[in-house]
């Protein structure tokens, strides 16, 4: 395992363990039988299973884990988590391992985790999101002109409609403050 | 009955008929709304991949709000996430100690604290349990008989945590439903995820499910639905969805429907903002088209006739 490698490289590396070791302990009593997977409507589009990705948490497996695609299909849609026999709070297992990739920092997961993160730098810096500020964040982390390309139909539709509106300054920096003292608490 | 509104920042955006269409109803049903002051994101699922802590906080900060400045009045959630949000405060954090002491830790960087007294209530529980179907029956006015509606659910509002309703087989907005006048649709896509935010980043993913939806509302007069995310993904992808094989249905807020049976006009209701309601859809639906009996066959006419 290149576990010990990582650790030295890593720049978060307690925060890397840390999400690691509460993922193990939230499926550690899962039995294996299958029921999330099944009742997942995004299963097609995953490469691991998500029974046998909390297999790979239990043994540790973390570059298996990180080459997965499987969390970042996860639509949060409690599926699992409603008819887990064990009531493990699978859709939360989920969101950490997006949140481990995220450290871990590859380019996919980069790519993945882009629009969760406008969306919440534009939280912070209004304290609502403004979605035509949100997409341009988004469009900007994507870093790829044929993304924009794509929302234009849509875009053109819901500007028609009187769907888009100028971003304000909303609420202003109203949640830096808290954004800053979870930071410093979780180490981020 | 009166509420501590938490509107949500869709419908401040592009899910404006959501909120007008909700706070005229509710007012009409005799419900007091008031916004909660100074209110923020709640986080809504993009917070949970990104921070824990932010995750709690967001949506704890509107709570801690209504706690020390509206008394702790019950507080409703039209959006399903935020309503899934601020619920999940209470039942995650309250009651575990250290989880609780950290929120309370980042919360006081605001000068706030929670303290788990505030109860969270989504627009379908505050319809069903503390309204009821007999009121709207009542005030209706302009009846839907006929329409077939396909009450659509989504995932939040009942999952992980079914408080008002069976998540395997959600009914609470169908007794409304027949108080409009209209026929509930029945179909088996109605707790099914519509895709959420895999929209964005995976479209080719979430249209599939848009897709299967669709094709499963065939028949439908219109679909309803109480979350602003499940309506965008339902509508803004239409096209691409009936290419997948999906049916074009009509998509409206339950709200929106209900103003109407309740004598509110197509302009109060914000209609026209709408993807799926073009001008021949809004004509059909003023002029109550599905009430029309079908056209019977040259056979039937025959045979009746003879
Ligand atoms: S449903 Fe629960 S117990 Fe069954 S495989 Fe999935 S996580 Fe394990
Ligand atoms: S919460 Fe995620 S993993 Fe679970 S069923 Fe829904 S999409 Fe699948």
């Amino acid at each position: 395992m290149s576990e010990p490698v990582r650790k030295t490289w890593s720049p978060a590396s307690e925060e890397y363990q840390s999400i690691l070791g509460g993922l193990r302990e939230s499926v550690g009593a899962c039995m294996q039988c299958g029921t999330c997977t099944a009742s997942c409507p995004n299963w097609h589009a995953m490469d691991v299973t998500p029974r046998a990705m909390w297999r790979m948490i239990q043994f540790g497996m973390l570059d298996e884990i990180l080459e997965s695609r499987t969390f970042w299909m996860c639509s949060s849609c409690y599926m699992c988590t409603l008819r887990c026999p064990r009531g493990l709070k699978l859709t939360s297992a989920m969101a950490a391992l997006k949140r481990l990739a995220r450290v871990d920092g590859s380019a996919a997961a980069r790519r993945n985790s882009a629009f969760y993160e406008a969306f919440m730098d534009d939280v912070e810096a209004h304290g609502r999101v403004q979605e035509t500020s949100m997409m341009q964040r988004y469009f900007l982390k994507r870093k790829s002109p044929t993304v924009p390309l794509a929302f234009l139909p849509l875009g053109m539709k819901m500007l028609s409609k009187g769907k888009v509106h100028l971003p304000s300054r909303g609420q202003g920096g109203v949640l830096k403050p808290l954004f800053a003292k979870a930071r410093e608490m979780e180490g981020l | 009955m009166k509420y501590a509104y938490y509107p949500g920042c869709s419908l401040t955006e592009s899910a404006r008929e959501f909120d007008i269409s909700t706070r005229a109803v509710m007012e009409r049903l005799g419900a007091e709304l008031t916004e909660i002051p100074d209110w923020t994101c709640c986080g809504a699922s993009a917070a949970e991949p990104v921070s824990e802590l932010m995750n709690y906080v967001l949506p704890a900060r509107n709570l801690a709000i209504v706690e020390q400045e509206m008394d702790g009045i019950d507080v409703l959630a039209p959006c399903a996430a935020c309503y899934l949000n601020l619920y999940k405060v209470n039942r995650e954090v309250v009651g575990d100690r250290h989880l609780h002491a950290r929120l309370n830790e980042v919360l006081a960087a605001s000068g706030l604290t929670y303290g788990g007294n505030v109860r969270v209530r989504h627009l379908i529980d505050v319809l069903k349990n503390d309204v009821g179907a007999k009121i709207v029956e009542q005030k209706v006015t302009d009846s839907l008989k006929g329409m077939k509606i396909a009450p659509y659910y989504g995932c939040q509002i009942l999952r992980p945590y079914p408080v008002f309703d069976d998540p395997g087989k959600p009914v609470s907005m169908e007794p409304f439903i027949t108080a409009m006048g209209g026929e509930v649709f029945r179909w088996s896509m109605s707790n099914r995820c519509c895709g959420a935010s895999l929209m964005v980043a995976h479209p080719e993913v979430a249209v599939k499910s848009v897709a299967a939806i669709l094709a499963d509302a065939e028949g439908a007069d219109a679909i309803v639905t109480v979350c602003p995310l499940c309506q965008m993904n339902l509508e803004a992808y239409q096209d691409k969805a009936v290419k997948a094989g999906g049916k074009a249905v009509p998509v409206l807020y339950l709200t929106q429907l209900m103003g109407l049976a309740l004598g509110l006009d197509q302009k109060a209701m914000q209609l026209d903002k709408n993807l799926t309601l073009t001008p021949s859809v809004r004509q059909d639906i003023k002029t109550r088209a599905w009430a029309v009996p079908e056209p019977e066959t040259d056979a039937e006419t025959a045979g009746m006739n003879g």
